[in-house]
């Protein structure tokens, strides 16, 4: 069994203009320990996502349905006081934005310190004493003096460094990572990926790692899911989804023609832009969600919608192309 | 922090001098010959002269000044016209009573409107917060006498629950006092409330939507710890901000409470020195008011550095 099971994950926003399907029928799984890379456009649904494994988001805006199954417990079950015992303790999360994410009033002390009195009953004293411990492990130097520092006091990477030992201070078993790199400039951000690989194999944490850097994506993941319109489109290990895409989508991303070798290496590679607009997600859409956007569509992909289908072991895809394109070899 | 004080305590001080000047030279704006006024109109000409030198009135402006700044260093704040009693013998009887009452609203305002203003941005939207949200519309639009009348009707009169008016030092008991203090509490702190649990839920509703609420919410922590202390802290500046104009504004609700509610405080004295003209008192009261408020001020400021690092002077 997984350590995290989604099953059809579904998260829709009531908005005035009509229901916003951000996550439409979103299935995947995390092994214990391993990296998972979700990729995909702005809008894609991506935080959305990661936001429902957490129960983040407020009954009041939107609804999530399907299935997700941490460690064999249906966290969507499970009543809110339940819920709030696993958040920040067996799966805790790092935000996109480091400047915005740590509160401005109160002392990155306090906020290490206050997960670990909340979910492990320290003291104050024992709380300061692991913060301490955690800012050492995350690479800010001067520990004990940085501990009553206020966020304002410290640059971009630190704060995410700070953010990262809050996230990291119970043992976390599950660590969601949202573009934990995009707000930082290119130097730190190499340095927070060296961090957080080096974490990863100290403290053993299965990773979900949300982000548009496919540099990052290969130097840190085991496998890849691909999202496009709050739907999971495709699902392969890293160095075969760089080898062989298989949805056109994927191919889109990777820059077209799939450039064997430089993906893997280029660090600061993006993805790339896919002419075309992303169907509004407040209608039903009949067919292929991509079809809009993509040069092989027929009249297939315009009224049938593709399942998900294995086109190699662990490789999957949703296209009616795909397959066709696979059949002789 | 401590260099800090001492340079905010010095500017106060060309301030409370321009208050200063503008309180001393109301005797000088006000239409006719202050002496004359004060005299009263039976007066002869030799009473008015007699009364002009005893206040030093036929002296240039600044040396009168400067006397009048000399005395008041030395707590002198002159005779009442009216009662021939030094002017800070009659302002001490009365600060108690006014102390009293303002204290007592603002502590029980701020007590009601900080939660109120709380609840209403955690739960928006709700029945709740709509309910809370018109009560303060309703605090807001009835004026003090009125709410003062019917609480008195209600409580006092019809109920029997509490004294009608009046006021009874602490010393003479606590119940004693407090009960005095109420109603006229209750109807002087209705429009703090509505104004402090407004402000309250649109700074809290604001802080809520921020990321760092979020993280807060992906910590683990409950609702509570949330509030008070990741949001309300953010959210405590323009709340500390408004309750501080609230205490100045207070002032002047205090005059039309003390008169529904016969209390003996500042308000009353105030009247009585305007209708007879007591010109050493009113300039007291005023200078009093101002001290006040420009001490308020520093303390807000004061309160701004403690609650938000950073804000650092
Ligand atoms: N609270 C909300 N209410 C209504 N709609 C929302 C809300 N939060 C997100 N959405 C919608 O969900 C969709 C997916 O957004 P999401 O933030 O998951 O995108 P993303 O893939 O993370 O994009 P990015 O790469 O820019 O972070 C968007 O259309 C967005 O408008
Ligand atoms: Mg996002």
């Amino acid at each position: 069994m997984a350590l995290l099971e989604v099953e059809n994950l579904q998260t829709h926003f009531r908005t005035p203009e009509g229901v916003n399907r951000a996550v439409e029928g979103v299935s995947f799984h995390v092994e214990e320990g391993e990296t998972l890379a979700i990729v995909g456009e702005s809008g894609c649904g991506k935080s959305v996502t990661s936001m429902s494994l957490m129960r983040l988001i407020p009954p009041s805006a939107g609804r999530i349905a399907g299935s997700i199954r941490f460690d064999g417990r249906d966290l969507l079950g499970l009543p809110e006081r339940e819920m709030r015992s696993i958040r920040g303790n067996d799966i805790s999360m790092i935000f996109q934005e480091p400047l915005t994410s740590l509160n401005p009033v109160l002392t990155i002390g306090y906020q290490i310190g206050e997960t670990l009195r909340l979910h492990q009953g320290l003291s104050a004293a024992e709380a300061r004493a692991k913060a301490i411990e955690m800012l050492t492990l995350v690479g800010i130097s001067e520990p004990a003096r940085r501990i009553a520092c206020y966020p304002h006091e410290l640059s971009g990477g630190m704060r995410q460094r700070v953010m990262i030992a809050i996230a990291l201070a119970c043992n976390p078993r599950l660590l969601i990572a949202d573009e934990p790199t995009t707000a930082l400039d290119v130097t730190i951000q190499a340095q927070i990926l060296d961090l957080m690989r080096d974490l990863k194999q100290r403290v053993g944490a299965a990773i979900v790692l949300i982000t548009h850097d496919l540099g990052v994506v290969a130097e840190m993941a085991e496998r890849v899911m691909v999202m496009y319109a709050g739907r999971k489109v495709e699902e392969a290990p890293v160095a075969q989804l760089f080898k062989t895409p298989r949805h056109p989508y994927t191919r889109g991303l990777l820059g077209a023609i799939p450039r064997l070798g430089s993906s893997l290496t280029g660090r600061q590679e993006r993805l790339a832009e896919i002419p075309g607009q992303v169907p509004s997600l407040k209608n039903r859409i009949t067919g292929c969600v991509f079809a809009g956007r993509c040069s092989q569509a027929d009249e297939i992909c315009r009224t049938i919608a593709p399942g998900l289908e294995t086109k190699a072991p662990g490789h999957f895809a949703a296209c009616h192309q795909a397959l066709r394109e696979e059949a002789p070899s | 922090m401590l260099i800090y004080l001492l340079k905010r305590l010095l500017t106060t001080v060309p301030v409370m001098l321009l208050v200063g000047l503008f309180v001393f030279s109301l005797l000088f704006v006000v239409p006719g010959d202050p002496a004359a006024m004060i005299a009263g109109d039976q007066a002869s000409i030799a009473d008015i002269a007699r009364i002009r030198a005893s206040l030093g009135l036929d002296r240039p402006f600044p040396v009168q000044f400067w006397n009048w700044l000399w005395r008041l260093a030395h707590g002198d704040l002159g005779q009442s016209i009216f009662s021939d009693q030094p002017v800070t013998m009659l302002i001490g009887q009365r600060v108690g009573p006014t102390l009293s009452l303002m204290g007592m609203t603002m502590l029980v305002s701020v007590g009601l409107a900080v939660p109120m203003g709380v609840i209403a941005a955690w739960k928006a939207g709700s029945l709740i917060d709509r309910f809370l949200m018109a009560l303060a519309v309703l605090g807001f639009s009835l004026p003090v006498f009125v709410v003062g009348y019917m609480l008195a009707y209600v409580f006092a009169l019809n109920l029997d629950w509490l004294p009608v008016q009046g006021y009874v030092p602490m010393d003479d008991g606590l119940w004693p006092w407090l009960s005095r203090l109420i109603l006229p509490s209750a109807s002087l702190g209705c429009v703090y409330v509505a104004l402090i649990a407004r402000i309250t839920r649109a700074t809290m509703l604001e802080v809520l939507t921020q990321d760092y609420v979020r993280t807060a919410r992906a910590k683990g922590l409950g609702s509570a710890s949330i509030l008070m202390i990741h949001a309300l802290k953010n959210a405590s500046v323009p709340i500390v901000t408004v309750i501080g104009l609230g205490i100045a504004l207070l002032i002047g609700g205090t005059v039309v409470t003390e008169s529904v509610f016969a209390i003996p405080g500042l308000g009353r004295l105030t009247i009585d020195a305007i209708l007879h003209r007591d010109y050493p008192v009113i300039q007291g009261v005023v200078l009093l008011c101002s001290g006040t408020y420009v001490l308020i001020n520093l303390l807000i400021d004061l309160c701004y550095n403690l609650l938000d690092p950073r804000i650092r002077y």
